[in-house]
């Protein structure tokens, strides 16, 4: 028997899935008193080189309420030709085509190994991918050349089959008509009117074609394209030039004002574009914008540049006069996007605000992509960007499309809801508990797009009761089904399926808390309060979760220091990225470089800096190199140039190699700084350090030891005593 | 005032006469200064010189004033005119002499007609059947006869039998004057007026159809009372006409009938009286002056004068036709005599004048033609001989061959003193009254021609200048050229009351930026400066020539409003002894009646210079459009069109810039930045609110963006070519172009192509509410509005923005005009409509009409203003405008082809010193962007007596205003309604002179003040319009475009409209074009062929039986039936006459603003119903009247309100 942290990596590592408890308490009173719920982070496309897709489709439960997928966990009568669901007991006939099934020649949804499994659906047609740009060209001149440049370099990445549209968008929208010979040409529309997909539908003239596009039922309406979206290989040249010519948007913009930007109207027209053509379909839209939106539906900042855009304070204080209206738009427009299988990504590339936070939900509800950057020129957007274009090893994009994710559990556990970035399908069933978690209500949610790395959190509640104990051994079932637009265009099926051990709370506590899983429930925890932040108050959460909490409190739930936007972004990450990636978030790591021995990772405290290290900090969202004081010093005076300090040198490398190797790796890029001792940027660092020394107690600690922050919040140290008490006494 | 007075007293004074006539200014003031100087005096009272008097006379002009002067001593001062110029001379004269003796003479001048009513109806009663007369008199008929149609207008059936029966008696003797001419015409003419089988059966009762004819022709003319006359005695036409008034008073309305009858029993006689028509023609007198003349051959018997009146009939106008003149004459004529002697005198030095004068002239001749008139007349009417001829022969000559007529008509005039033979005239009179016996509107115009020899020129106040029909050459000196502006008097009543009595409109048609002929010099550009043009403090009127420099030159009192202004220093200038400024010449807004000045900031749009405009071409681009070829010739044309751009300078490059958009359901806007490799198309489908989907690169310079653009307009038509799409929008489309200018930020014309009722779900969507049942009722006037209230809102905001729309109709069905046109109405834009448009045969029609409507001149953003003397004030416009108040005419666009019809009132009394001032000031921005203000300055003069104003009034001008005045009337009344208030009025006008000004006579006789004896013709071409009584065959959008069409025209295109030119084309002579013919079937022969132009339309009827020759010269085939009469253009054939003809063509084509595509009528052949609907003279499938019945009509009316 491995160790619960072999255990727990290798379920992590087979099926993506890491629980916060690896027991179960076995009833719903024993669950309730532990605080932490059942609950786990799945991650429901976790690569898997060594798991060839099969080329059938899976078996289901015939019982209609169940449809559970034949797993390794079903009991089998190979003689019958029968096997048994392990979620409601039915036994089921298998199909003709399992005729030869026996012991020894088994499918491989019965191997245990292949708890998790996919396999790609023969029916129906290959959908191309659709990728709809979206163009902001109210900006400087340098970064739509770099935007149009990103652009036209994305071209050469996509599929010759993918189907791509153009729409930009200044004081005014245009939809680009793709492939016109002689004359280019636009469908314009007012950036102050929004318009239903049937609207949009007739002004672009897509009613005809969609009804003279009856040629035979099903009969594999191919190469699906419209005047607005058409295949690359296609119009890839025209396209070129078309973006090539795309002009800042012509409209003056006097002293004083902002640009007109029609985002909101712009992100309509594309949502109801692709409603109208290619619903439930996968589909990206792509935004690229360069500052808020200032007219329209969507609007959140007025065109007077001497009215500043809301702050965190105007919101606390219900002072943000557009911001109701705006998250109500793009949340509509979220709705509708995900109904159809659309995903919305956001590209937010200016000095000052975007609007995020009104524009979240987009991103949020159809699994899009949010990356936030100071410019289109900088290679943190362009590195980003390209990296979306990602390819695994098959030479496939590394994302998905239009899935949807099902959830069955055994009749002792319920499914409360789901924290990510998906949306419910409202699919009742009798897994569904009454009680909801997140987007609750539902055994099936929609994740318009997802790549290997989105991770959602699930949370369960034990139904079974108190009197009606689980026999000995009994062991609780899950069963994620997983379908999805895979990005060759074939639709595939993955199945998970995992069970734990029951325990009686009463009698076999230590087993429970010997599978706490830390980690996973720090995270998993956090999402609830973020997710909660963002239906509550504010200050609520904080006290909820210290009540609560084996959980640190993060940058993610402490807004003051913060943008609004820039935390829409990280709660956004957050909500997404697995478990590694969302602990750096958390808990942002920091190693520090000397000549004193190899780089060590060091205590994330202010205790650590030091003037003659160099720190490398990072944040998931930030890179940063620090140099000390001393450090500093040596640059400055410019020792690594000169041959006897080629020691200096190499330490000044260092850090910066281990930064890139971690950029690369990293989506969305994270913001690259290097800063020294007294720098601007120091900030960055000052501000993620735990406060061990602060105004309040530096004179104790010494002046030399450290660098003080001036804080009120409590150290790690004191909080860390906090929660190691709570935890002891939550699972006791 | 001085100044004023300047420039006109140069001429006016003596002195300045000389000047004026030819030298110019300067002569007149310095070789004249002694003699003149007392009138000058007046100019001077300015200066402390002659204070006095210079008040009074000096301010007007010194010609003006020096008649008024006279006034108590008319005479003399005509004589002093004379004298002095010929220029000064005949105006004032006129006026001066005219009155007085007019008034007298004029009298004399009546028509027979009514006298002749009268006898008949009593006779024949109203049992005489009209069908007789009907024929001939048609008019008559038709208007009781008519009795459905007509019936409305004539109301005859009742008034008219009684009061015929009156007129009729009369009639018998007035035979003579008409007589003659309808004798000869009669018995042919009865049977076409087709009227007869109508009139017939009207009287059809009647007992005798004889009399019936009688009836009939009588009421028409005078010539009832020759036929009446007819009798063998007709000579005895006084006689005649005596008998015959006594007859008419009884019964007026029926009389016509009767008369009719009469005439053709007078035909027996009258047969013989042919011969005398030519009598009559010698007897020339036709004109008023001419009836004198043919009084003069009476002279010895009155009756023998009246024959010739018959001739007089005709020439009606001034004069009475019938012999009613003669009677009545006689006794004033004494006196007019005596002006007459004197006005020969003048007459004969001033030729040119007097020609000009002519109008008024004739009146005073007819004063003479009073019976003594005729006596003495002879030596004097020489001059007036002239006018006189022309008509007769006009009579005659149509009788026959116009032409042929003419000729020798005139030659016959000059046997004038001849006009003894007068008498024989009468017998033909005698015959039947016949439309030759009616005033002949060829007759006029031919008679104007001839007169107008010399350049017109301004200086002199209350002149009325030629008509329109005739070339003649402008000299601006102090006026503004009737090019610019055209009164309806020239001699404007003092007070309310005489306006009132009169009825006669007070009105100027003012075309401000009328294009002039090569030879005229364009308004010279004034710049004063940073403060802009000088003006009077308290009216705000412009510095003119009536602007009156005191005090050394210090200040200045306004001829308007008399407020004192200080001149600022640096226009300072000393004046001359004069009280002129010395720089007088040297300034046009000192010395010209037309004159821009240049405007500073403060005249502008927020007070931002103006941008230079921009033209927006768009097109309809659905299936309609481009099936008929519209959407490639458009394209096509652009191409080279957009080279021709309006400018200032024709070195430069316009200024001008263009945009494009193409639309059917939705809109397509082209970016056409040079920049750009290929155009860029953004299409906004969302048409519910219209926007701009871009600046830059929408409205370019052609010449940069010429590539870009010649791609776009390639690809149009191909991108097109297989649209199926149907339905259009239209709000939109001018929103979008709006929206342009505005976001541009310039004003500017959108150049609309359109095919369609627009349908299509957007603003402005209309439906088809064509309905021919609510035709003739109190609803009709429902169809001439728009169905929506869109466009007037939409039109509102286009004034405000300078944007104005011509639009270009293609429809195949209802479009609704009416709705359609509500935008380029009001904003100063144009109607053009090409009803099933193909390609092959419209194209050339369409695309010259195109070329100039995109070259012509045309400023943005107007504003006009009209200023007046105290006393009266503009009340009323007319045109294609908006208003948004009572005195600011707002155009978005005007045009060299605008003009707006300007309706004065009094408010208070004028004085005939100081006549009757009107500044127009239009406030516009030219097409390279300047922003200027154009001044036109008029100075008429007053009178109190109403003879005055009759015999300076312009009856073209007066139907100008009528035509707008009725056309805009449908809008908010019934149609019939509109027609009898015009009828009505004209009445009113003519009642008024018969009871004021022409000298005692029979009820039964119609006596035609000698300028508006074509009132009566012309009226009833209004009153005949497809507007006012259209056909079945019309459409709704036909008469709103029409409606739509008049409201801005000018007179030149008015008199054309309604009464078209129809040219024989028998003989062709280069450097002349043929004389015309009068609009009547019964002038057209069946050997020839004529060309009719109403300015829209041109037709070439070819005769039955044409000769092979004529054939061949014209259309290369000698077979009648070989001509195709579908083609729009004549071959192009080797030889003079097809040369000549071509030419001439192409020269009515070149003096209109629309292309005439020209059509080719066989006779007999079915597009000669639409060819005969321009025969204006004969009655009409529509139900209206032959000129003959009308003017029957006329008379009973006239009748009725006198007694």
């Amino acid at each position: 028997m491995a160790t619960f942290p072999e255990y727990i990596a290798q379920n992590e590592e087979r099926d993506g899935v890491r629980f916060s408890w690896n027991v179960w308490p076995s009833s719903r009173l024993e669950a309730t008193r532990m605080v932490v719920p059942v609950a786990a982070l799945f991650t429901p496309l976790r690569e898997r080189t060594d798991l060839p897709p099969i080329q059938y489709e899976p078996v289901l439960c015939s019982r209609a309420t169940c449809r559970a997928v034949l797993n390794p966990l079903c009991q089998v009568d190979y003689r019958a030709k029968l096997w048994a669901c392990n979620f409601c007991y039915q036994r089921n006939q298998f199909p003709p085509s399992y005729a030869g099934i026996s012991e020894v020649n088994q499918p491989a949804e019965l191997l245990p190994q292949f708890s998790t499994i996919e396999y790609v659906v023969q029916r129906g047609p290959q959908m191309p991918l659709v990728f709809l740009y979206v163009v902001d060209t109210c900006m400087e001149d340098e970064d739509l050349q770099a935007l149009k440049e990103s652009l036209q370099m994305s071209l050469s990445l996509l599929p010759p089959t993918a189907l791509v549209g153009l729409i930009t968008f200044g004081r005014m929208v245009q939809v680009h008509e793709l492939g016109c010979e002689g004359i280019s040409k636009s469908y314009v529309f007012r950036g102050t009117k929004d318009l239903n997909a049937k609207q949009l539908q007739e002004m672009l003239g897509l009613t005809k074609p969609a009804a003279a596009q009856g040629r035979g039922p099903q009969a594999a309406p191919q190469p699906l394209s419209n005047r607005f979206l058409q295949p690359v290989q296609k119009i890839d040249m025209n396209l070129t030039d078309l973006l090539g010519e795309l002009q800042r948007d012509p409209w003056p913009v006097t002293q004083g004002k902002r640009p007109l930007r029609s985002l909101g109207v712009a992100m309509s027209i594309a949502v109801g574009l692709l409603e109208c053509t290619f619903p439930n379909t996968g589909a990206r839209i792509m935004t690229f914008i360069g500052g808020p939106a200032t007219q329209g539906p969507g609007m959140v900042v007025g065109d007077e540049l001497k009215t500043p855009i809301r702050s965190w304070h105007d919101i606390e204080k219900d002072n943000a006069k557009f911001m109701k209206k705006a998250t109500k738009h793009y949340e509509s427009l979220a709705i509708r996007a995900s109904t159809n299988g659309h995903i919305i990504d956001i590209y937010a590339c200016a000095l000052d605000q975007t609007g995020l936070l009104e524009m979240k939900c987009c991103s949020n509800h159809t699994g899009g992509y949010m990356v936030m950057a100071d410019s289109f020129n900088t290679s943190l957007f362009k590195q980003t960007f390209q990296r979306v274009f990602t390819k695994d090893v098959q030479g496939s994009f590394k994302m998905a499309f239009a899935a949807t994710l099902e959830v069955k559990t055994s009749r002792e556990i319920k499914v409360s809801g789901a924290i990510g970035p998906c949306v419910s399908l409202s699919a009742k069933g009798p897994c569904v508990s009454e009680n909801e978690i997140g987007t609750g209500g539902t055994c099936q949610w929609k994740i318009c797009g997802l790549d290997p790395a989105t991770t959602l959190a699930l949370y369960f509640e034990v139904v079974n009761q108190h009197n009606a104990p689980i026999p000995q051994g009994g062991r609780g079932a899950i069963q994620f089904v997983t379908q999805y637009q895979h990005s060759s265009g074939q639709r595939r099926i993955r199945v998970t399926t995992t069970a734990r051990n029951w325990a009686d709370a009463q009698t076999q506590i230590q087993s429970i808390a010997a599978s706490f899983d830390q980690e996973a429930a720090a995270i998993l925890m956090a999402r609830l309060a973020v997710y909660r932040a963002e239906t509550e108050e504010g200050p609520d959460v904080l006290r909820w979760l210290d009540r609560q909490l084996p959980q640190r409190r993060s940058k993610l739930l402490q807004l003051c220091h913060l943008t609004h936007y820039e935390s829409s972004y990280y709660r956004h990450q957050f909500n997404r990225q697995d478990l590694t990636q969302a602990l750096i978030m958390i808990q942002p790591v920091l190693y520090a470089y000397s000549f004193n021995g190899p780089p060590e990772p060091v205590l994330l405290d202010s205790s650590s800096i030091l003037p003659d290290r160099i720190l490398l900090m990072d944040t998931f969202f930030q890179i940063l190199i620090y140099h000390g004081e001393t450090v500093a010093q040596w640059r400055k005076a410019g020792y690594q140039d000169m041959a006897e300090y080629e020691n200096f040198r190499h330490l000044l490398q260092a850090p910066v190699d281990d930064a890139q190797e971690l950029l690369h790796t990293r989506f969305p890029m994270p913001r690259y700084i290097d800063t020294e001792h007294g720098g601007s940027q120091a900030r960055f660092l000052l501000s993620k350090v735990n406060p061990s020394q602060t105004h309040n107690n530096m004179y104790a600690w010494g002046q030399e030891s450290g660098a003080p922050i001036l804080t009120d919040d409590v150290s790690l140290q004191v909080f860390m005593d906090h929660l190691k008490k709570l935890a002891v006494s939550s699972a006791a | 005032m001085n100044v004023n007075q300047h420039t006109p007293m140069a001429s006016p004074y003596g002195q300045p006469q000389p000047g004026y006539s030819q030298p110019g200014y300067v002569p007149l003031d310095g070789g004249y200064p002694g003699p003149y100087a007392p009138y000058n005096g007046p100019a001077s009272p300015y200066q402390p010189g002659a204070p006095p008097q210079g008040i009074s006379g000096p301010a007007r002009g010194p010609p003006t004033t020096g008649p008024l002067p006279v006034s108590a001593p008319h005479q003399y001062n005509q004589y002093s005119h004379s004298q002095g110029d010929m220029q000064n001379g005949p105006p004032p004269m006129t006026q001066a002499q005219p009155r007085p003796p007019v008034s007298q003479p004029y009298n004399p001048g009546a028509m027979n007609m009514s006298g002749p009513h009268p006898t008949y109806p009593q006779h024949y009663g109203p049992p005489p059947t009209m069908q007789q007369v009907s024929n001939q008199m048609s008019g008559m008929q038709i208007t009781s006869g008519p009795p459905t149609p007509a019936g409305p207008g004539y109301a005859p059936p009742h008034s008219s039998q009684p009061p015929v029966s009156t007129a009729y008696s009369a009639p018998p003797p007035p035979s003579y004057t008409q007589a003659p001419p309808p004798v000869s015409s009669a018995p042919t003419q009865p049977p076409p007026p087709s009227g007869p089988a109508a009139s017939q059966q009207y009287y059809g009762s009647p007992p005798p159809p004889s009399q019936q004819p009688f009836n009939s022709s009588l009421p028409p003319t005078s010539q009832q009372q020759f036929t009446s006359s007819s009798v063998p005695p007709p000579p005895s036409q006084q006689t005649l006409p005596p008998s015959s008034y006594s007859g008419p008073a009884p019964p007026p309305g029926q009389a016509p009938a009767p008369p009719v009858s009469q005439p053709q029993q007078s035909f027996p006689p009258s047969q013989p009286p042919p011969t005398s028509q030519p009598a009559f023609t010698p007897g020339p007198p036709p004109t008023a002056p001419g009836s004198f003349t043919p009084q003069a051959p009476p002279p010895s018997s009155q009756s023998g004068s009246f024959p010739p009146p018959g001739p007089p009939p005709t020439s009606a106008p001034s004069c009475q036709y019938p012999g009613p003149l003669p009677p009545q004459q006689q006794p004033p004529p004494s006196q007019p005599f005596p002006y007459h002697s004197g006005p020969p005198p003048p007459r004969a030095q001033m030729p040119p004048t007097s020609m000009a004068q002519s109008n008024h002239l004739p009146p005073g001749p007819q004063g003479p033609p009073g019976p003594p008139g005729p006596l003495q007349q002879p030596p004097s009417q020489p001059g007036m001989q002239t006018g006189y001829p022309p008509q007769q022969n006009g009579a005659f000559g149509q009788v026959r061959g116009p032409q042929p007529g003419y000729a020798g008509p005139y030659p016959g005039q000059p046997n004038y003193g001849a006009p003894a033979p007068a008498p024989a005239p009468a017998p033909p009179a005698q015959k039947r009254l016949d439309p030759d016996a009616i005033p002949s509107p060829i007759q006029v115009i031919e008679d104007d021609k001839a007169k107008s020899t010399e350049p017109f020129t301004t200086g002199v106040r209350g002149q009325a200048p030629p008509l329109v029909t005739t070339n003649f050459q402008v000299k601006d000196q102090g006026n503004a050229s009737p090019r610019f502006v055209r009164c309806t008097a020239y001699n404007m009543p003092c007070t309310a009351d005489m306006a009132k009595q009169s009825q006669v409109p007070l009105a100027a048609v003012v075309k401000p930026l009328a294009m002039l002929p090569p030879d005229e010099t364009p308004p010279y550009l004034v710049d004063h400066g940073e403060g802009g043009p000088i003006r009077c403090n308290r009216c705000k009127a412009y510095m003119c020539p009536y602007m009156q420099f005191i005090e050394g030159g210090r200040r200045f009192q306004c001829g308007f409003c008399s407020c004192v202004t200080e001149v600022p220093p640096h226009y300072f200038q000393h004046l001359d002894h004069t009280g002129k400024r010395v720089d007088c010449y040297d300034r046009p807004e000192l010395s010209l009646g037309s004159y821009e000045f240049l405007a500073t900031v403060d005249y502008c749009k927020n007070n931002k210079l103006p941008q230079p405009p921009a033209f927006i071409f768009l097109i309809d681009v659905s299936y309609n459009a481009v099936k008929s070829g519209m959407v490639n010739i458009v394209c096509q044309e652009l191409k080279t069109l957009l080279d021709y751009l309006p400018r200032e300078n024709p070195e430069m490059d316009s200024a001008v810039r263009v945009g494009f958009v193409t639309y059917n359901k939705v809109l397509h806007f082209y970016n056409v930045k040079s920049s750009l490799a290929q155009p860029q198309m953004l299409v906004v489908s969302d048409v519910s609110d219209m926007f701009v989907p871009l600046l830059d690169g929408f409205l370019v310079n052609v010449n940069e963006s010429r590539l870009v653009i010649e791609s776009l307009l390639d690809q149009i038509p191909e991108m097109f070519a297989d649209t199926r799409e149907t339905e259009t929008v239209f709000g939109p489309v001018i929103q979008a172009g709006l929206e342009a200018l505005k976001a541009a930020d310039c004003a500017g014309k959108l150049f609309v192509f359109h095919t369609s009722l627009p349908i299509a779900e957007a603003p402005g969507k209309l439906k088809n509410r064509e309905d021919k049942k609510l035709i003739g009722t109190d609803k009709e006037k429902s169809l001439f509005q728009p169905q929506v209230g869109f466009y007037n809102t939409l039109a509102k905001e286009c004034v405000a923005q300078g944007c104005c729309v011509d639009l270009f109709l293609f429809p195949n069905q209802y479009v609704d005009v009416a709705t359609l046109g509500v935008v380029p109405v009001s904003t100063g834009g144009s109607v053009y409509k090409y009803t099933y448009f193909q390609a092959q045969l419209d194209q050339e029609r369409f695309l010259n009409d195109l070329r100039r409507d995109v070259q012509k001149l045309v400023g943005f953003d107007a504003v006009m203003r009209v200023r007046t003397s105290t006393g009266i004030r503009a009340t009323d416009f007319f045109g294609s405008f908006f208003m948004s108040n009572t005195t600011d005419v707002e155009l978005a666009g005007l045009d060299c082809d605008k003009a707006i019809t300007v309706e004065f009132k009094h408010d208070d009394k004028l004085s005939e010193e100081t006549g009757a001032l009107m500044q127009c000031a239009v406030l516009y921005t030219s097409c390279s962007g300047q922003r200027r203000l154009r001044i036109h300055n008029m100075a008429v003069n007053c009178c109190s007596q109403l003879a005055d104003l009759y015999r300076n009034c312009e009856t073209d001008t007066i139907i100008n205003f009528f035509s707008k005045y009725a056309f805009r009337g449908v809008l908010n009344n019934p149609t019939k309604a509109v027609r009898d208030t015009l009828v009505n009025q004209c009445a009113q006008i003519l009642a008024c002179y018969r009871k004021n000004c022409a000298s005692p006579s029979s009820a039964g006789q119609l006596i035609l003040p000698e300028c508006m004896k074509l009132l009566p013709v012309y009226l009833n071409c209004v009153l005949k319009s497809d507007v006012l009584l259209p056909g079945a065959d019309v459409s709704l959008d036909d008469r709103a475009y029409l409606r739509q069409l008049i409201s801005c025209m000018d007179v030149t295109e008015t008199h054309v409209f309604f009464y078209p030119r129809l040219l024989p084309l028998m003989k062709l002579e280069s450097g002349s074009l043929p004389v015309a013919v009068r609009d009547s079937e019964e002038r057209l022969s069946k050997g020839g062929v004529y060309l009719l132009e109403t300015g829209l339309h041109l037709f070439l009827w070819v005769g039955a039986s044409v000769q092979q020759e004529l054939l061949l010269n014209i259309f290369g085939t000698p077979s009648f039936g070989q001509i195709d009469s579908s083609m729009t253009s004549l071959p192009v054939l080797d030889n003079p006459f097809s040369q000549r003809l071509r030419e001439i063509i192409d020269s009515f084509r070149a003096q209109r603003s629309r292309y005439m595509k020209l059509m080719v009528v066989k006779q007999e052949d079915r597009a000669e119903l639409i060819f005969r609907h321009f025969l204006v003279e004969d009655k009409s499938a529509s139900g209206g009247a032959s000129y003959v019945d009308f003017l029957c009509h006329m008379h009973k009316e006239i009748r009725q309100l006198l007694s």
